[in-house]
């Protein structure tokens, strides 16, 4: 089976600015791939060469199998973009938008399914209400919806939860969880480092164009973050293990492999005389691998 | 041509419709406006080609709007869906560049036909009409709306801003369509102006237009159709070759 999305070797600038630099990327179909970065890394802009909205200076980006711009018509009807910015056509109503959407994919007839997506995103009272009488959170729906109109394989969201509150998120991401369970193929941009954690399987890190970090969830958090065992304590830290550890606000953090590290390094410090307050257990998580990330970046150690 | 082009040109109609207080009704009201006055001011001092004034201004006035609302349909709608950033909802569907041409200058020829019949049904009523010879009527009608909705996608595309949009109709759209004989016959101009005149596309298309009605016009029809068709011609294929290369649509 082939590949999902296939990025190869593709560059773009603006003017002075490189937004893309040799970028290759390979998604497999099925993946919950998260794509993240600082702002101005070239997450949209990737996104954007991918919808045909961009046409890069170098390289070749495909979906399923179909190029982008040579074969265009097939490329897009695999792929659904939901765009960052909150758009919408005042025009029209919600039932509306989604059926001449469905129409620009050649589709007819598409009233069952378009009731199901308004099923599942909570929109089914909005249906027949004009676009500019929504909320923001409800536009954004909309913009999912109109994204799904064509059933694609391949659906890519650039920052879908940006400013939204809570219950959209939860329902947003049900919904993609059982799109992406039933096979569909999901790229997510978002700023949001846990919600990345929980959902994506695999990540790629951008920074000023380039992908700096690429591997399963699970490694990342395993390469660049650790378990903590965070301690407040009264009395003297023992001196080999305080000079691994961090100490802030009368708590000390001492990194850890795995759980059965933990005892061992109880047992140490209750030795040395310490008592114990409080006492937490830190998990790995992606924004310290993000910050090492980026970090390391900075310093040219990616290079 | 498939469904997404129908779908497109749909929309396209179902917006100016949707709001054809403004994009209908007032174009038709201001055309109304200007007979009455033009008419109160010149009915019984002027006869061009033996015709009574009034009678001769109708049909420049129904193809004057005919070809402002054309220009209008497709300019607005793609600036409003520029500057809103909904025009990725046609970017992204597999809608090529030649269906995306023909939705939104069809959409414009419609706007301007609806509006012209407007225009002609309230106005017919202040003075006799011939309709010498229809089939003119009807293909400077279409021609002419798809030259201006043409002019309008390039204006469109070609705008960033709603001043720029204006300054381009404002400067070219409003002087061409007034200068070119909508009030008066060429023939009454001193001979400078006469041939500024001719270099006026817009001329040509009020003349055959109205030649269809009275089957007197200031040129030949077959030459005015020559240069419309022409004109037609030119402005298809560049707007066709700026939508290929997505200038200012796909960075």
């Amino acid at each position: 089976m082939s590949v999902a999305i296939r990025i190869q070797q593709v560059s773009k600038s603006f003017g002075a600015v490189q937004a893309l630099d040799r970028v290759d990327l390979a998604i497999e179909p099925g993946e919950f791939f998260g794509l993240l970065g600082p702002n101005g890394a070239g997450k949209t802009t990737l996104i954007s060469a991918l919808a045909g909205l961009v046409r890069p200076d170098h390289g070749t980006l495909s979906v399923m199998g179909h190029d982008v711009q040579s074969d265009y018509r097939a490329a897009r009807r695999q792929l659904g973009v939901v765009p960052q910015e909150l758009v919408f056509d005042p025009f029209f109503t919600v039932r509306e938008s989604l059926k001449i959407q469905s129409g620009y994919f050649g589709i007819r007839d598409n009233d069952a399914w378009i009731d199901e997506i308004l099923e599942n995103l909570g929109l089914t009272p909005k249906a027949n209400a004009n676009m500019r009488m929504l909320s923001g959170g409800m536009k954004r729906r909309v913009l999912v919806a109109q994204a799904l109109v064509h059933r694609p394989p391949v659906i890519v969201l650039d920052e879908p939860t940006a400013g939204v509150d809570v219950e959209l998120r939860q329902t947003l991401w049900a919904f993609i969880r059982r799109l992406n369970e039933a096979g569909h193929t999901i790229v997510l941009t978002t700023h949001y480092l846990e919600e990345a954690e929980s959902l994506c399987s695999r990540i790629a890190m951008l920074q000023s164009g380039r992908v700096v970090a690429l591997d399963t969830t699970a490694n990342l958090l395993r390469r660049f973050s650790t378990h903590t065992l965070r301690l407040r304590c009264r009395g003297e830290m023992p001196a080999d293990l305080a000079l691994g550890a961090a100490q802030s606000g009368g708590w000390w953090s001492l990194p850890f492999d795995r759980y059965e590290d933990v005892e061992p390094l109880l047992a140490r410090v209750r030795e040395a005389g310490c008592s114990i307050d409080d006492l937490e257990i830190g998990k790995p998580d992606l924004e310290e691998v993000f910050i090492r990330v980026m970090q390391g970046e900075a310093r040219g150690e990616g290079r | 041509m498939g469904h997404g082009f129908s779908t497109l040109l749909y929309k396209e109609v179902l917006r100016f419709w949707k709001v054809a207080s403004q994009t209908v009704a007032a174009p038709v009201l201001t055309a109304l406006l200007y007979l009455l006055i033009f008419s109160h001011v010149l009915e019984g001092h002027v006869k061009i080609h033996g015709v009574a004034y009034t009678s001769f201004l109708i049909p420049g006035l129904v193809m004057m709007s005919v070809l402002q609302n054309a220009f209008a349909n497709s300019s607005s709608s793609l600036i409003q869906s520029k500057v809103t950033g909904n025009i990725v909802f046609v970017l992204l569907p597999p809608i090529s560049y030649l269906e995306f041409f023909a939705a939104y200058v069809l959409a414009a020829v419609v706007r301007g036909v609806v509006v012209g019949a407007g225009v002609l049904l309230a106005t017919c009523w202040f003075a006799p009409l011939g309709f010498a010879a229809p089939l003119w009527i009807i293909v400077f009608a279409l021609m002419g709306g798809a030259i201006l909705g043409s002019l309008g996608v390039i204006a469109g595309i070609w705008a960033e801003k709603f001043d720029q949009l204006a300054a381009f109709q404002n400067f070219l759209i409003m002087p061409l369509t007034f200068l070119s004989g909508v009030f008066y016959s060429i023939n009454s101009l001193p001979p400078f102006w006469q041939q500024v005149s001719h270099w006026n596309p817009i001329f040509y298309m009020i003349d055959g237009f109205r030649h269809g009605f009275f089957g007197v016009s200031d040129a030949s029809p077959w030459h005015s159709l020559a240069v419309v068709a022409t004109c037609l011609a030119l402005l298809t294929a560049f707007t066709l070759n700026l939508l290929k290369r997505g200038y200012k649509l796909r960075a």
